[in-house]
């Protein structure tokens, strides 16, 4: 019996959300009596020694070239064999985009509990896991109890620390049989949305937004200059996506992506409810708006009121002139 | 080309959330219900425009739900939904509805199954790839476009840090984000016409649910914000810097 953990490797590297999720199962394995048995697809040397670092005694590395679009059909297969010929009871991924699409699909195949993006480590109770996550998109949190025998977590993204030490896992191959298993998705095209020198939105620890009170498309000037300064990435509010203000994926909120940065810095957006359920899990939120009586002012941890315009320059300055001394 | 669109009955946004019978149920005293908006938006509406263009021959709605949710159902069939099926029960988890949907998906047969990309109540972005399990059906995840020719969908789906275009045969599970479609508001032809659409009601198949809700508590709010003065930026950065600590 061992606690199964999925790493996913992009761009040559183990993903943040990974080491999370390795730490995480760690954590619960400590709690079980037991240890975390990693499955990372086609890894190298590097990334198996990262998934060490982040806790896991045993690095199962499988191997094919259907792996290599993350489709949830054959990661499926492989990990439902894995947890079988390991015995694992309990199995963790990230709830980033491949985990919304594996641990459903794990959870039917295996008739596996499925608590979907877990906020905190799991409390066990006899043959349950109690585990507490997000309902009414932030509004409140619950608890659920995972009763089946296996059970399948999810982790909402940047909501636990990565913790690296120097344990080294051991890497075994694990072969799987993929007889009979045949995905009919076939990918057309891919294009990347990814801007240079940005982290991806749903990884950013430190995210810049701006709304309609930036006036127009040509003014963002001095939102990617606060945004270059700080080193965070840049989003924005629905109505500035809807008018093409700026790409649909920088859309942040109830309709576009749920983000759960460290900082999180709102430029002349006004709070309404839907903006708020994407990005009331920041850990600190700065408001800056000329409205004294904006809604988010309300959801703040800090706040200016006061006209971008004026206010962001002064702040880019006073970033780089912090960064300069440090 | 038969599309089975799954809705789900929630708290409009505005909601002020409470909870009762020592916070281990939601209160839906004086709560407005609503279609999922992901359900409705996005899955219903695009379902409704391939039918209107003629490559889709019917658009049933699936429910799982008490009879208290049939006004919901009705709003879908007044939008243009054919017909509706409700499950009579209460579900307990996403694996629960996920059952009943496959379960009636395969028994008549339906090639094309949309669900919404999660519901604002219990966000957990799961019911459709638990289908796609269920059923050993391709599941496409977060889709913002969908054409269909034939028997051969053609999705745009959000990926890690981009967009993927992917064909896929039917039967084929999809959840539906944001693009898919625009917002439709039912018209008074479609609202008199709802009223004589069939909503068939079926019985539930039972299981020990896999998981279970013991405790609900509203999110901390934020204490109070702190105001920082427009023309002193350097005390925002200070309290960044050593209060919050992020930069």
């Amino acid at each position: 019996m061992s606690v199964l953990v999925y790493v996913e490797i992009a761009k040559g590297k183990v993903k943040k959300a990974s080491l999370e999720a390795v730490n995480y199962a760690t954590q619960i394995a400590t709690q079980l009596g037991t240890s975390a048995t990693a499955i990372a697809f086609n890894a190298d040397a590097a990334q198996t020694e990262e998934t060490g670092k982040a806790g896991a005694k045993k690095v199962l590395v499988i191997k094919g070239d259907q792996y290599k679009t993350n489709d949830a059909v054959y990661l499926t297969a492989a990990i439902e064999q894995a947890a079988k010929a390991e015995g694992a009871k309990v199995i963790i991924t990230s709830f980033d985009v491949t985990g919304k699409a594996l641990a459903p699909r794990l959870s039917a195949k295996l008739k596996a509990g499925l608590v979907a993006g877990a906020v905190d480590y799991p409390v066990v109770n006899g043959n349950t896991l109690e585990v507490k996550k997000n309902v009414f998109s932030g509004k409140a949190t619950a608890i659920y109890s995972i009763n089946s025998d296996v059970k399948i977590i999810s982790l909402l993204p940047n909501s636990f620390p990565v913790k690296l030490t120097d344990n080294k896992a051991e890497v075994a191959d694990f072969a799987v049989d993929l007889n009979g298993i045949t995905s009919k998705i076939v990918i057309k095209e891919t294009k990347s949305t990814d801007t240079a020198g940005m982290i991806p939105l749903p990884e950013a620890e430190l995210v810049v937004s701006a709304g309609r009170g930036l006036k127009g498309p040509e003014n963002w000037g001095i939102i990617e200059d606060l945004a270059k300064a700080i080193g965070a990435t840049t989003a924005c509010s629905r109505p500035v996506a809807d008018m093409h203000w700026r790409p649909h994926h920088e859309h942040v909120g109830q309709t576009g992506i749920a983000i759960r940065p460290n900082l999180y810095i709102a430029i002349g957006i006004s709070g309404a409810i839907q903006h708020l359920a994407g990005v009331n899990g920041s850990k600190t939120i700065v408001v800056i708006n000329t409205d004294k009586e904006a809604p988010f002012f309300k959801s703040a941890d800090y706040g200016i009121i006061g006209d971008a315009f004026e206010v962001i320059p002064k702040l880019t300055a006073a970033i780089k002139k912090l960064k300069a001394n440090n | 080309m038969k599309i089975l669109v799954a809705i789900s009955n929630v708290p409009d946004t505005t909601t002020k959330i409470t909870f009762s019978d020592g916070d281990t149920k939601f209160n839906t005293a004086g709560v407005q219900f609503i279609i999922n908006p992901y359900d409705e938006w996005y899955a219903l509406v695009r379902a409704l425009e391939l039918k209107e263009a003629g490559k889709a021959t019917t658009v049933t709605l699936f429910h799982v739900g008490l009879v208290d949710s049939e006004a919901t159902i009705r709003k879908g069939l007044a939008l243009g939904a054919d017909d509706a099926v409700r499950v009579n029960a209460e579900s307990p988890d996403s694996f629960f509805v996920a059952e009943q949907i496959a379960k009636f998906a395969k028994e008549k047969a339906y090639d094309l199954i949309l669900v919404g990309k999660e519901t604002i109540n219990y966000n957990g972005s799961s019911v459709g790839g638990m289908i796609g399990g269920l059923l050993d059906y391709s599941f496409i995840s977060l889709a913002t476009k969908l054409e269909l020719n034939g028997n051969t969908a053609t999705v745009e789906h959000d990926i890690d840090g981009g967009v993927q275009v992917v064909e896929c045969a039917t039967p084929l599970v999809i959840s539906c984000s944001k693009g898919m479609a625009e917002q439709r508001i039912p018209n008074m032809r479609g609202i008199m016409a709802a009223r004589t659409k069939p909503i068939t009601v079926i019985e539930a198949t039972t299981d020990a649910p896999l998981t279970s809700i013991k405790s609900f508590a509203l999110s901390a709010g934020r204490t109070t914000c702190k105001y920082v003065d427009a023309n002193n930026v350097d005390e925002l950065v200070s309290l960044l810097h050593n209060e919050a600590k992020v930069i």
